[in-house]
């Protein structure tokens, strides 16, 4: 039980840290922020990998298949239209 | 499965990766860090997959290297084919996997829990697996529908059918009983039928499917800045929820930044329009059309016509100039060309400045990456608040595609659908110039008495023709 304390403690913890962060971002770049925090979804990743890899069911392995799947899309699809985005601000003191 | 040993270390390479995606989110407060803040968050990724590939027992590593091939291939090809205008629906279609592998996962590991290790679910893990499908699956469909609003595949206006709340209310209490149902019921039945605990949370998942169609179907196009970060915030949420069920820190802390983010933007874009989330999600917008007379009334005979060569020399004598662009830019991939002209008249020593209201367009900041793509500088992309002080000092503003955000009843008249919505005041420039391709109303449906004031010309004409015209007659003067 003291465990999931722990993880809501992290989780209000991250809401906070995340709030304080994210208002300093000006809304020029509020669509990079949305791509790339949409690329940090993907996060995901780490628990399809954890049910696809070490299932001994098939079921399992076959919904973490398709998890994997949807979730590297999202990983790899989401921080490189960030890149793009991003790459085409120019100035701004650089 | 995993040794004592391991789980630290790995818990500890969680840490570093929840450093880096705050540290590269903390980067994109500025153009000038961002793209390394991109790459941080990145790297961050890169190495929480990597550790967890690389600690577990991997039983089918195939089935694993598989699924990254295959979905990175997608991911890949995808993200480089794409049209700067396409963007909203791409991000929305990659936030809606996301949203839909946390609620696979979810739904993986109470099937591997309930039947496989032929246990009791705990009830604090079904209650995240509960919450992490439905809001996932609701996250998957619902941006499949924005996606598909966006990118014209389905309509774009608000589809409303009578007793519509009643069907999303019954969808979500069956989503909810099958999750209360999926926890209580080995107590309730005493194991007689544990197996079926599995089939309850398909039933949730498909509840919760066709809650996200309904939930997106009744809202209309120019809503969806509102919509796609809302979903975003759904998306980390998921992911948080499946943090929970999984027991990862990883994942609730990376799951949790990025459902703030969605929701600081979703109450951003609420803000921009003078309206409340709920009336968003559940109300109407732009449903009492104006009347024929009522247009008339305001139009007849007080609409002046300009010409690009009349524009020109307007522009001729001007010293400060402020464009403002809205989704009519978008459509028409008139960017370059407006582009183009500032940096013409930038070569000229007229001062040029961009006026972006927070809502104009398809997503947050959506007219800002448009105008990054076609080499406009950071710095003369202004806010609204920014901007709006200085249209008394401005000769000639240049609004294209853009017309609810340029409303002046949002100032004047109480009863209007966008009453208290903060708009740009370009009445208060010399000369304002309206470029569109007819008189119709934007989204709101009410006309914009802005087009019939004495300092305001209509510049009728598709955007991108028309600012090319504007930019030859510019070069040829010059």
């Amino acid at each position: 039980m003291s465990e999931i304390v722990t993880y809501l403690t992290f989780f209000v913890l991250a809401a906070f840290l995340g709030y304080s962060v994210i208002t300093k971002i000006p809304a020029t770049l509020h669509t990079p922020l949305m791509s790339g925090s949409n690329a940090i979804t993907g996060i995901t990743l780490v628990g399809a990998v954890v049910v696809a890899g070490s299932s001994s069911s098939t079921l399992a392995t076959a919904l973490g298949f398709l998890a994997v799947v949807m979730a590297t899309v999202n990983v790899v699809g989401g921080y490189m239209v960030s890149h793009f985005m991003l790459s085409d601000f120019h100035g701004g003191g650089d | 499965m995993v040794e004592l040993f391991s789980e630290t270390v790995l818990s500890l390479v969680y840490l570093i990766a929840a450093i880096l995606f705050i540290q590269g989110l903390r980067d994109m407060t500025h153009p000038r860090t961002a793209v390394r803040g991109n790459l941080t968050s990145a790297a961050g990724m890169f190495v929480a997959v990597g550790a967890t590939v690389l600690w577990f027992d991997i039983l089918r590593p195939e089935v694993l290297l598989g699924g990254l091939v295959v979905g990175a291939t997608l991911g890949v090809g995808l993200s480089t084919t794409v049209e700067m205008t396409e963007m909203p629906q791409l991000v929305g279609l990659f936030n809606g996997l996301g949203g839909g592998a946390s609620a696979l996962v979810a739904g993986a590991e109470v099937f591997q829990l309930g039947t496989v290790n032929g246990g009791a679910i705990p009830a604090e893990v079904g209650t995240a697996a509960a919450a992490s499908g439905i809001v996932g699956a609701v996250t998957f469909t619902g941006s499949m529908v924005a996606a598909g609003k966006l990118h014209g595949v389905v309509t774009g206006s608000a589809i409303r059918y009578t007793g519509e709340h009643v069907v999303k209310a019954v969808l979500l209490l069956v989503a909810v009983l099958s999750g209360v149902y999926m926890i209580v019921q080995p107590d309730v039945l005493a194991g007689v039928l544990q197996g079926s605990m599995v089939p309850s949370y398909w039933l949730l998942i498909v509840a919760a499917s066709v809650l996200g169609v309904m939930l997106v179907i009744p809202i209309g196009g120019a809503d969806m800045p509102v919509v796609i970060s809302l979903l975003n915030a759904y998306s980390g949420l998921a992911a948080a929820g499946t943090g929970f069920v999984l027991g990862n820190s990883a994942l609730i802390i990376a799951g949790t930044l990025v459902g703030a983010a969605g929701i600081i933007l979703t109450v951003i874009m609420c803000e921009s329009m003078n309206r409340s989330l709920a009336n968003v999600l559940f109300g109407g917008f732009g449903e009492a059309a104006a009347s024929s007379e009522e247009m008339d009334e305001i139009y007849e005979g007080n609409i002046t016509e300009t010409s690009p060569e009349e524009l020109d020399m307007l522009l001729d004598t001007a010293g400060r100039v402020v464009i403002v662009p809205g989704y009519g830019m978008a459509v028409a991939q008139a960017q370059h060309a407006v582009a183009e002209l500032a940096e013409l008249l930038d070569e000229d020593d007229v001062e040029v400045e961009f006026g972006i209201h927070p809502v104009a367009g398809r997503m947050p900041g959506h007219m800002n990456v448009l105008l990054a793509e076609a080499d406009v500088p950071y710095d003369k992309m202004k806010e609204l608040e920014e901007v709006n002080p200085t249209f008394a000092q401005t000769d000639v503003v240049i609004v294209i595609g853009s017309n609810d955000v340029v409303n002046p009843l949002a100032n004047t008249d109480d009863s209007s659908p966008i009453a208290g919505m903060p708009v740009l005041n370009v009445a208060e420039a010399g000369t304002v110039v309206v470029n569109k391709r007819s008189l119709s109303p934007g989204f709101s449906g009410i006309p914009n008495p802005l087009f019939a004031e004495d300092n305001c010309l209509m510049l009728f004409g598709d955007g991108q023709e028309t600012m090319q015209e504007v930019v030859s007659q510019y070069k040829e003067s010059h």
